[in-house]
């Protein structure tokens, strides 16, 4: 079986500064994997990397398009990997302001990326904005209010629909839930866990929060200077870490 | 008549040849590319912003020797605005103008399109406040000019989509955004809505002039222009429930003028020149004028 | 009966990188077969890497050296080389694990923890939480905790929700840490009942049994782990 996303030997340099240096993985549908690190380990450089945000570099950065087979996304055009970006990719980014808009309703954001694909229904584009809503356990009857209305948790739970609402199959997040309580932070990572077994999501995952990485993720990449130092299954990886950054990391999480 | 007030000392139709060169390529370019919005170096014109600068520097530019030129604000060829950009023209060019929409060649407009059907030797110049259709919801311009780049017209849709919800319809009745040849996203101007299907197969050319946001850009002759809409909310124009009260027209764009302190009202044609053109050919409404009666001339 | 587990050469030390590179060695050279309807107990006093072994045998810690090899779908899966989509495969078919203490997961009812393994088999859910609720009754969890998560469960209410857990699936290899320890007789017995019933049933189990009278029952055999001389770099 071919791999959803593969990645090989990926870089990104700004002048002297290594972003990320020499990345290579492969990715399945239905993996989760979790990036690691501390700010300024690179591990949100990787996330645009992949997610074509950037360019990188070196190296290559595969996709299993639909009906194509594993193509370069470097030799995509602009509108193909636009196209990903808003069916068959999810991008949640950390604070919910930039993932939404912010001055239309929460039935319009969940309803954009299926405007965008061609649904021309406004019933079935509200119908379909309204299931997703119970789904992320927003109430419906709050459709037609702006999200800066909604706390934060809210908010991040109307981007996971947004995401969602074209059924992706494969979703990069940036510290979904780094700017919440820790609470509300409990619901949501739960929330993802079921959504992301439910609907058999690939996703990548950037935190520094290794215990969202062993609640969600199947895989590791402990990244650090720009490095990936250590990769493998979570609980192992978390467990019984081998390298010295790693072994550092998880001795540093206080237990509670 | 009017050339008796031609003022000397400016170049024909005010602006200066080179910059009518470069307004014309950038027309061309228009025309090639129907919808798409073209750039151009828009000069100072002797009125300011929001007043048609865009409109006037296109008319200036296409303008000939023996062009009839008819001006309109809101479909009246008699508002301070049309009056003066037909001065304007008048004293700068020296041409012939009207206010009958069959006799002229060329046809500037600010927020209406005439009633009477337009033929191919016709050219309508729309002055154009605002040219990008997604302004309000993408001020980027980078963002913007990527989404017509890539045809990718979502976002419309979702302003439609908020109209709906909010109000229940469309709300967007004037400037009400259109599909030019199945690809460009392009905003009409500030015409009605009701004008919308009279920009679709045009047997004239269609030029639209953003003097401040200094954009051209234009729809060729017989061109598809679709309005956007729902499949379950189709696109509809505005009716009204009473014909004109001058002349009895039930297919014309009616404006509502108040007669009184005391909630008195009537509906009449917002073209001028078509409700006239009625009148003379004997068509009446229930507030035709009736003949004078002595209180009148008291 | 066939041999479902089978660790040749076994090795393992930590090497703690942040410690001045101190090596300790837990096990040396390890060798352990086991067969459908075997429950070997690992025995050894604490400290001996009982726990570290059954970590290997699930794939949680990483061997040094030698192979863990588990059988899965026919064929044989060596867990110190298998990729992690590998061994999360075999857990999620072949290998079940019940640790000592319950991962609790946030907001989850304790139906829905217990009935998971089955959810993630693709069945569907009511049937999973009917079978979850039926092993649930036979530990004599009190129903009205079924619907809560089991955070605030006590210790013994919490063990049982980890055991029902991990026999439900009903994987041909089972690893048990000290699957009674919080429980009372009466309590313990009920599991070791079910553990039994699996192991006649065909189940490979390896476990840790800290109560003799329980392993005695559930053992059919020993293996025994010695403690290793540890080497501290002066």
């Amino acid at each position: 079986m071919s791999p959803l996303l593969r990645v090989k030997g990926i870089s990104k340099r700004y002048g002297e500064h290594i972003g990320c240096a020499d990345v290579s993985f492969e990715l399945h549908a239905g993996e989760v994997l979790a990036v690691v690190g501390e700010s300024g380990s690179g591990k949100s450089t990787l996330l645009q990397l992949l997610s074509t945000r950037i360019a990188s570099d070196t190296g290559s950065i595969e996709y299993q398009v639909t009906g194509r087979g594993l193509v370069d996304l470097a030799h995509l055009s602009e509108a193909e990997q636009r196209w990903l970006l808003r069916t068959d990719w999810g991008y949640v980014e950390q604070n919910p302001r930039d993932g939404l808009r912010m001055n239309v309703s929460a039935g319009a954001n969940v309803g954009e990326r299926l405007m965008a694909v061609g649904a021309r229904h406004y019933g079935e584009i509200r119908n379909t904005a309204t299931d997703w809503l119970q789904r992320v356990e927003l109430d419906a009857a709050r459709i037609d209010e702006l999200p800066t209305g909604f706390s934060g948790g809210m908010q991040q739970r109307l981007q996971i629909a947004r995401n969602l609402v074209t059924r992706p199959r494969l979703v990069f997040m940036d510290e979904p839930t780094a700017g919440l309580d820790v609470s509300v932070q409990a619901r949501l990572l739960d929330l993802l866990r079921e959504l992301v077994t439910d609907l058999g999501l690939a996703a990548v995952i950037v935190t520094h929060d290794l215990a969202v990485a062993r609640l969600l993720a199947h895989r590791l990449l402990v990244m650090r200077q720009g490095r990936v130092v250590e990769t493998g299954l979570t609980d192992q990886v978390l467990d019984d870490p081998q390298h010295p950054y790693t072994q550092l990391l998880v001795a540093s999480v206080l237990q509670v | 008549m009017s050339s008796q007030r031609t003022q000397t000392g400016y170049n024909f139709a005010y602006l200066d040849e080179q910059t009518k060169r470069m307004i014309r390529r950038a027309l061309l370019k228009a025309v090639a590319i129907p919808g798409y919005q073209v750039p151009f170096g828009s000069r100072e014109m002797p009125l300011p912003y929001g007043w048609g600068t865009g409109g006037i520097q296109v008319t200036a530019s296409i303008l000939g020797r023996d062009d009839v030129l008819k001006v309109i604000d809101q479909g009246s060829d008699d508002t301070t605005n049309a009056v003066n950009i037909r001065r304007f023209f008048e004293r700068t060019a020296g041409v012939a103008t009207t206010e009958r929409t069959e006799d002229a060649t060329i046809i500037q407009t600010r927020h209406r399109i005439p009633e009477k059907p337009l033929s191919e030797d016709q050219i309508m110049v729309y002055q154009v406040p605002l040219p990008e259709p997604m302004g309000r919801l993408e001020p980027q311009e980078v963002v913007t000019r990527k989404l017509h780049a890539l045809a990718d017209y979502g976002l419309m849709h979702v302003k439609l989509y908020e109209d709906i919800a909010r109000y229940g319809h469309i709300a967007s009745t004037y400037d009400y955004p259109v599909l030019v040849n199945g690809r460009y996203l392009m905003a009409p101007s500030p015409i009605p809505k009701f004008d919308n299907p009279k920009l679709h197969m045009s047997p004239a050319l269609q030029l639209f002039g953003a003097g401040r946001e200094k954009r051209v850009y234009a729809i060729p002759p017989y061109t598809r222009v679709e309005s956007l809409d729902f499949e379950d909310h189709p696109f509809s124009v505005q009716r009204w429930d009473d014909p004109c009260a001058l002349c009895g027209a039930t297919d014309s764009f009616l404006d509502e003028v108040v007669l009184d302190d005391a909630g008195g009202r009537m509906f009449v044609c917002s073209d001028s020149d078509y409700c006239k053109t009625r009148q003379a050919a004997g068509h009446t409404g229930s507030q035709s004028p009736v003949p004078a009666t002595q209180e009148e001339a008291a | 009966m066939e041999t479902l587990i089978d660790v040749r050469g076994l090795t393992k030390a930590f090497v703690l990188h942040n410690r001045n590179e101190a090596r300790i060695p837990v096990l040396d050279d390890v060798n352990l077969s086991v067969a459908a309807g075997e429950c070997v107990a690992l025995a050894g006093p604490s400290g001996a890497g009982k726990s570290t072994l059954l970590r290997c045998l699930y794939g949680n810690y990483l061997a040094s050296a030698g192979a863990v090899c588990i059988r899965h779908e026919g064929a044989w899966v060596d867990l110190a080389r298998a990729a992690p989509r590998e061994i999360l495969a075999v857990r999620l078919r072949s290998l079940g694990y019940v640790s000592q203490f319950l991962r609790v997961i946030p907001r989850v009812s304790t139906l829905d923890v217990v009935a998971e393994p089955l959810r993630e088999l693709g069945i569907e859910a009511a049937a999973a939480r009917t079978r979850a609720a039926n092993l649930l009754a036979r530990l004599h969890l009190p129903e009205y905790l079924w619907h809560l998560p089991p955070a605030t469960f006590s210790g013994g209410e919490q063990q049982r929700v980890n055991i029902a857990r991990g026999l439900i699936a009903k994987k041909p290899v089972l690893l048990l840490d000290e699957p009674t320890a919080s429980l009372d007789v009466a309590n313990a017995g009920r599991v070791a009942d079910l553990i039994d019933e699996a192991r006649r049933n065909g189940t490979a189990i390896v476990g840790i049994f800290h109560d003799t009278v329980i392993r005695d029952r559930l053992a059919t055999r020993l293996h025994a782990v010695s403690t290793q001389p540890q080497e501290i770099p002066a």
